[in-house]
């Protein structure tokens, strides 16, 4: 599938207390819970493609855990910007 | 499903457009709950000082509640008061240095509980102050027991079977009380459960601000936050528990603002 990413995060995982606030706050719901937990042992979130920049999840947070960035250029999905893990 | 690599700043070219804290937080770190709504209100009045030029000039006076550690970590003057006593602390702080902007930080159990008759007065004498008020409808600072603002129905540590108006009296709606009196300019009652009311929250952040600049009397800007440890459910259950219990009670938008009225 063909995926337009506008935006991107920097998520300070250990910082989370795994409120779930983010996940339902994300528009494209592009944001989803890991499965093993953090530091303190909280779940947190990950991000995948298809992120807008909105900065919502960034607004929501309790725990001040994202810093959003907007592309200058969307990246499509399979390109060599994209950042995968 | 792919994975975003998110531990660092992208490298394409790429503008930041939200920071992780406003610039008048000093670290991050906190101790509140997770998915309590405070410090998701305390961001927004931070970030609307910053944007008004006042981080410079502005005083806030802190009650007690749970919100009061943020004293530690704000990079604005503070003084923490007895608790309820804010808008009288305030009143003595701003009448000695009007050119300040002077705000107070209080809780439901604060404001509407222990210290009724500060915002009352303060609101009666047309103080120049700006009074936040982070209603979660609970003590939540001290194990969730109910307030005066707890609504019909509330569980509570004290009221299990929820608030009852014949047992436990009817919840004081003190945003209306205070726009109901002369001396008020500027009343309205945001949220933060979800991303739109808390951009809507800013504004009437701002205009509470602004009104003190202008001189035209006491803004009252009630929050609605999050309290899922005192409400007892589950963090990610916080936001939706709030409007369906404090949300039915406590409608959303301005009250009062006497700009408007001028105009008219
Ligand atoms: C005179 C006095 N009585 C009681 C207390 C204990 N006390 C500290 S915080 C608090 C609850 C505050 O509730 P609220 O203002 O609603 O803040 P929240 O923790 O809910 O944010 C109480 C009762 C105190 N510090 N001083
Ligand atoms: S910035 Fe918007 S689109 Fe991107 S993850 Fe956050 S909420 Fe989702
Ligand atoms: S809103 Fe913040 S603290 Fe809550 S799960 Fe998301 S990142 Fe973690
Ligand atoms: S008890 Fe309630 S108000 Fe206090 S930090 Fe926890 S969730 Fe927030
Ligand atoms: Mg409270």
């Amino acid at each position: 599938m063909r995926q337009v990413t506008r935006g991107t995060l920097v998520i300070d995982a250990d910082r989370c207390k795994g409120c779930e606030l983010c996940i339902v706050a994300c528009p494209p719901r592009v944001l989803t819970m890991s499965r093993t937990g953090n530091a303190t042992g909280y779940l947190y979130p990950e991000l995948a493609p298809g992120c807008t920049g909105c900065t919502a999840c960034q607004q929501v947070c309790p725990d001040f855990v994202f810093e959003v960035y907007k592309y200058h250029e969307p990246i499509v999905s399979g390109s060599d910007a994209e950042r995968m893990q | 499903m792919s994975i975003v690599m998110t531990t660092r700043p992208p490298e394409a070219p790429s503008n930041k457009v939200a920071s992780f804290k406003p610039t008048l937080l000093q670290t991050e770190e906190h101790h509140l709950c997770p998915g309590c709504g405070e410090p998701v209100a305390i961001r927004l009045v931070l970030e609307v000082i910053e944007e008004l030029g006042l981080a410079q000039k502005n005083v806030s006076i802190i009650g007690h509640g749970c919100y009061g550690s943020f004293i530690m970590t704000m990079d604005v003057d503070s003084t923490l008061c007895l608790h309820g006593r804010a808008p009288a602390v305030a009143t003595g702080l701003k009448r000695m240095r009007p050119e300040v902007a002077v705000w107070t930080l209080q809780g439901d159990g604060d404001m509407t509980s222990e210290g009724l008759a500060e915002i009352l007065h303060a609101t009666a004498r047309g103080e120049n102050i700006t009074c936040i008020l982070l209603n979660n409808g609970v003590f939540g600072d001290t194990g969730g027991q109910m307030t005066a603002s707890s609504v019909i129905g509330q569980r509570t540590k004290n009221t299990l079977e929820g608030r009852d108006a014949a047992y436990h009296g009817y919840p004081i709606v003190i945003g209306d009380m205070v726009a109901a009196m002369p001396g008020s300019a500027f009343v309205a009652r945001g949220s933060v459960h979800n991303a739109a009311s808390i951009a809507a929250t800013r504004r009437l952040i701002r205009k509470g601000f602004q009104r003190q600049m202008e001189k035209k009397g006491l803004s009252l800007v009630e929050i609605l936050t999050m309290c899922p440890t005192g409400w007892f459910v589950p963090a990610s259950g916080g936001a939706d528990y709030m409007m369906e219990s404090l949300g039915k009670t406590y409608p959303l938008g301005e009250i009062k603002d006497i700009a408007a009225t001028e105009q008219a």
